[in-house]
């Protein structure tokens, strides 16, 4: 077998040439038209891999559609002005794939070799962690965006890492409390979760507050497979043989697709209803796959949850023309950590009088605003004036088969004191605590 | 008792998906020696061209029967492409040389098809719902199993039995039987070496491709399914001997139930599993 | 008589740290990380010299980052030195006691038994969610002899420290392939019966060679996590080992220098690859690794042998 290669220092020459292309590349796309000042703002999130789908392109959808209709000056008040503050946002988007390493090297050349005005991003709870004190450290002003860990504010006081989304704590408080009033009488419960941080730290705090609302249930069930483990058959044999009044899980997108195709093809949610705490990403998808009667959660009070308001139908409308397809929890999660940051922005222009305000300028500004998104408002309560809270809703699901679209029945609001620890109260702790503080109506 | 039959089918169920998604990966290390780690994107086209194909089919509301068929024919044709376009066009290139190198390529064709996959089907995923749905349900007292894994099992026996009688029994079979034994008698011997390679990677992606496409109903079909199956392929392939089907029969069994053993052990109430 | 690789090594080094001070902060965390990654490549080699290719180096390299991690968080202690010498210590340790069963297998065995060993540890890090489960936690700085440095000087001296480690482990290995016990490598790759023969006991050869690497591999993760200053368990998953190997053939078995060169292209390439092509970088590192795999099989460091014998430094078929 003849191997047609080309002589060795040709070969040599051919390489050397392929890499100083590349290179080249590299340096012809530094060269940018400038444009009067632009802000630059530096996207990150999830492009490629697994948690693109649920997240990541409803997240990057959000961004391209905000950062063109606010560069137009289109989006409704309070946010006409165009760009932040009348300075076009020049975006650069990132793939958040890759280890912790990547995620930090990224980072840092968005920080320093790209010099960026501000990092927005972060799916991930792991790369939220490992980013946030390299922020702290290059003096970087970061919005983290869709990560839900406490851990980030709990663990240290942050000066220029915000959260305009509130944490995962809410999503569990919540689900509790609804699931105690839907299902009476609560005594078994079982719940399936990814065994990853994520999955790990839902099922802690579900157990919690059902401790603390319901001392007598107990747990029949609890279920841990792998991330992205596809295949659950075993899983529904255990708890369609389970005597728990309903499941609580924190599956997302591919793996909750996967397990309501296999349950429900074998009768698992008709016998035991099921408690998804962040199912609302993939209703639009299963249609009505998902079974009438499943308690649903958007993380936050979006898409079917959220508050009536111009800016709302704006949101929503803008984004279907363009992508052809519903806005799922993500978008919204974007769009608070945008306007988040240009109320902050313009908040410390007014005060300077006009200039360009300075990055302490601007976290001055941002600490303990609170503003209104397309769900609701958002209010920076927590870690300092760093995190923000808002309010929730959690519903029951009903697939319309005369309009053939998914609806949300018997929506029940939790204020967001009732569901979010008070300031300066490690979110685990309250949970073991009794939710001492929360303020529920 | 219940539950040791449930047990019994949830292992068997399981063992089926990992022979599925190992046979054609057993295979290509059996003639080839070569461990493919491109057979993860055999099996991630597999699935999309099935949940597509198939999804389309069924949309048009044509017989039931024809649509599981599309689904092997599916699986063939991308195989085929696929296959031909991987050991032709690029493998060919790098025979001889080191073992490891050669992963190392079908590693960086991986890469580069996990991105070709974006760049056709774009990031989201695609949903094949209408088999499940058709096979039914079969209930043994309490326990509900779907008819879709019940078919799952009996498809898996059947290709076993097919593949070892077509090794065993066909010319064929006893051609690629002697380039596993010894590549250098076989040649020596008349038998076109490449030829046999070249099926026999053909043959190795449309098995990949099939793995796919069949569990396509059961799975979402987005980005990154390649990576997960080929870690599983793997360890099936390494515990059950390589190229060897009754091995990769008896691969699947042992990791489906070892997973298994795991939760039936498990104290209390509580299963864990970061291996299956 | 100090032989011209090592001059020229000698002099490469000293240029770079002197560079250093005028180079972006972003290049100098990349080229840190670069280095303490190419210290686990260069165990490979080492390796890969004998004929193994291990697919689970990630469990050394995991071992020695969560040492640093836990003993700088727990153990109170934040001194460099000693947070270094514990990784190595315990990966060193690590490597001894899964050589016992690891020296016994060869090839493809051989590469899945250690992916096998790297995946405990993972699923082990990830039920732990003292730990932070998948999340993992943060490294805190650390300190140099008492010494704090502030700001952007710490990316500095951490880079001073790596680079005196990779020219120190650097060094040991080019005396290493001269001895005896190095030089056995490559007859260990040919032919083990014939070594058996000579009364070499060609396990206890890999067992020595899997503790070098091991401990090697340990302290490139203890200071990738100084590095980072994050540590995670997937930095135990395979696709971090599979990532060291992509390294090794890029930078080929032939020489040192190779393993760090290599290493910087490699985490060079990546960032222009996410830089450039957000959405299409695996393409870019897949095109990237055919072509080198095609066109320089000998991976790059052949490059070097060539260039030797361009510039008549050195007769052309001694093997460095």
């Amino acid at each position: 077998m003849r191997q047609h290669l080309p002589h060795p220092e040709n070969r040599l020459t051919i390489t050397f040439a392929a890499w100083f292309l590349g290179l080249l590349a590299l340096t012809t796309t530094g060269a940018r038209a400038e444009q009067p000042a632009p802000v630059k703002i530096g996207f990150v999130t999830f492009l490629t891999g697994p948690a693109a789908a649920p997240f990541g392109i409803p997240d990057h959808n959000a961004a391209e559609l905000l950062v063109e209709s606010l560069n137009a000056g289109q989006v409704p008040a309070p946010y006409a002005q165009v760009g932040l503050g009348g300075a076009k946002i020049e975006a650069k988007f990132l793939d958040e794939a890759g280890s912790a390493s990547d995620v930090v090297t990224q980072f840092r050349n968005l920080a320093e070799r790209d010099h960026v005005d501000v990092v927005v991003g972060y799916v991930s709870s792991g790369n939220c962690l490992a980013v946030t004190p390299v922020a702290e450290e290059l003096k970087q002003l970061t919005v983290l965006d869709i990560c839900g860990t406490p851990r980030v504010f709990e663990e240290k006081p942050r000066h220029y890492v915000f959260r305009v989304n509130p944490h995962a704590t809410m999503d569990n408080v919540s689900t509790a409390k609804y699931a105690l009033a839907k299902f009476k009488d609560v005594s078994v419960y079982s719940g399936i979760n990814q065994n990853y941080a994520w999955g790990q730290d839902s099922w802690r705090d579900f157990r919690l507050v059902m401790k603390d609302l319901d001392p007598k249930a107990t747990v029949d069930k609890e279920l841990f497979p792998k991330l992205f483990a596809g295949e659950y058959g075993a899983e529904i044999s255990t708890l369609l043989t389970s005597n728990a009044q309903f499941i609580h899980s924190s599956f997302y997108d591919g793996d909750l697709e996967a397990f309501i195709y296999q349950a429900a093809a074998r009768g698992l949610p008709q016998r035991i209803p099921l408690v998804l705490t962040t199912g609302e990403s993939s209703l639009w998808r299963l249609g009505a796959k998902v079974p009438d009667g499943t308690v649903i959660g958007a993380r936050g009070p979006h898409t079917f949850f959220a508050h009536e308001s111009a800016l709302n139908v704006w949101f929503h409308k803008a984004y279907v023309d363009r992508f052809k397809e519903q806005p799922i929890y993500p978008a919204y999660d974007f769009a608070q950590s945008l306007f988040g940051l240009k109320t902050a922005w313009e908040k410390a222009q007014a005060k300077k009088g006009g200039g360009r305000p300075t990055t302490e300028e601007v976290i001055a500004a941002f600490e303990g605003i609170s503003f209104p998104t397309p769900s609701t408002t958002v209010q920076m309560a927590l870690g300092n004036g760093h995190q923000g809270i808002s309010d929730t809703a959690v519903g029951t699901y009903k697939f319309d088969k005369a309009e053939s679209r998914p609806e949300m029945v018997d929506i029940v609001r939790y204020s967001a004191a009732c569901v979010n620890p008070p300031a300066d109260v490690n979110s685990i702790a309250w949970l073991e605590g009794g939710m001492k503080g929360a303020k529920c109506d | 008792m219940l539950t040791a039959f449930a047990i019994l089918t949830d292992g068997l169920v399981y063992a089926a998906y990992l022979f599925l998604i190992a046979i054609g990966l057993t295979l290509i290390f059996g003639v080839m020696r070569i461990l493919n780690v491109t057979h993860g994107s055999f099996y991630a086209f597999g699935a999309y061209g099935s949940a597509i194909a198939v999804g389309i089919y069924f949309d048009r509301g044509f017989p039931a029967a024809g649509g599981f068929l599309l689904m092997v024919l599916v699986a063939m044709v991308i195989g085929l492409v696929l296959g031909l376009i991987l050991e032709r066009g690029l493998l060919r290139l790098f025979y001889g040389k080191d073992e490891v190198i050669v992963v190392l390529v079908t590693y960086a064709a991986f890469l580069i098809l996990e991105d070709v996959i974006k760049l056709i089907w774009g990031p989201n995923s695609y949903a094949l719902y209408q088999p499940l749905a058709l096979a039914g349900t079969i209930d043994v007292g309490s326990l509900v199993l779907s008819g879709y894994d019940i078919g799952l099992i009996v498809f898996a026996s059947l290709l076993a039995i097919g593949a070892s009688f077509a090794l065993k029994r066909t010319r064929w079979g006893h051609l690629l039987t002697v380039v596993i034994f010894d590549r250098e008698i076989a040649a020596a011997l008349g038998i076109n070496v490449t030829a046999v390679y070249t099926i026999t990677f053909v043959i190795g992606a449309m098995l990949g491709a099939l793995g796919g496409a069949v569990m396509a109903p059961k799975i979402a079909v987005t980005l990154g399914i390649g990576v997960e199956v080929i870690v599983l392929a793997f360890a099936v392939v390494a515990i059950g001997g390589m190229g060897s089907i009754g091995g990769a029969l008896l691969g699947a069994l042992i990791v489906a139930n070892a997973g298994l053993r795991l939760s039936i052990w498990c104290r209390r109430s509580s299963c864990s599993s970061s291996t299956r | 008589m100090v032989s011209r690789p090592v001059l020229f090594g000698a002099l490469a080094l000293i240029i770079v740290a002197v560079v250093a001070l005028a180079l972006p902060s972003w290049l100098v965390s990349l080229t840190t990380l670069a280095f303490a990654n190419a210290l686990v490549v260069l165990g490979l080699i080492i390796l890969w010299r004998a004929g193994l290719v291990p697919f689970g180096q990630a469990l050394f390299y995991a071992i020695g980052a969560y040492a640093v991690a836990l003993i700088d968080r727990y153990g109170g202690m934040h001194d460099v030195f000693v947070l270094i010498t514990a990784a190595a210590v315990l990966s060193a340790f690590a490597a001894f006691l899964t050589g016992f069963l690891l020296a016994r297998y060869r090839e493809i065995f051989f590469a899945m038994l250690s992916l096998a060993m790297s995946m405990i540890l993972y699923g082990a890090l990830v039920k732990t969610e003292t730990l932070g489960s998948t999340d993992g936690f943060h490294v805190e700085a650390p300190t140099y002899l008492g010494y704090a440095p502030q700001g952007a000087m710490h990316l500095l001296v951490l880079f001073w420290l790596v680079l005196a480690f990779s020219a120190a482990s650097a060094l040991l290995v080019f005396l290493y392939f001269r001895s005896v016990a190095g030089a056995l490598a490559v007859p260990v790759r040919d032919s083990e019966i014939r070594l058996e023969f000579l009364g070499v006991s060609v396990n206890g050869l890999i067992h020595l060679n899997l503790v070098i690497s091991g401990t090697l591999a340990g302290i490139g993760g203890a200071f990738a996590a100084l590095s980072i200053e994050h540590v995670d368990p997937n930095m135990a998953y395979w696709t971090t080992s599979g990532g060291f190997v992509f390294v090794t053939i890029l930078a080929g078995a032939g020489s040192v220098a190779a393993a760090f060169v290599g290493s910087f292209v490699f985490e060079f390439l990546k960032s222009i690859a996410y830089d450039i092509l957000p959405g299409t970088w695996q393409i870019f590192l897949g095109a990237v690794l055919l072509v080198t795999i095609l066109f320089l099989p000998e991976g790059l460091g052949s490059l070097f042998g060539r260039l030797r014998q361009r510039l008549n430094l050195k007769p052309a078929n001694v093997s460095s």
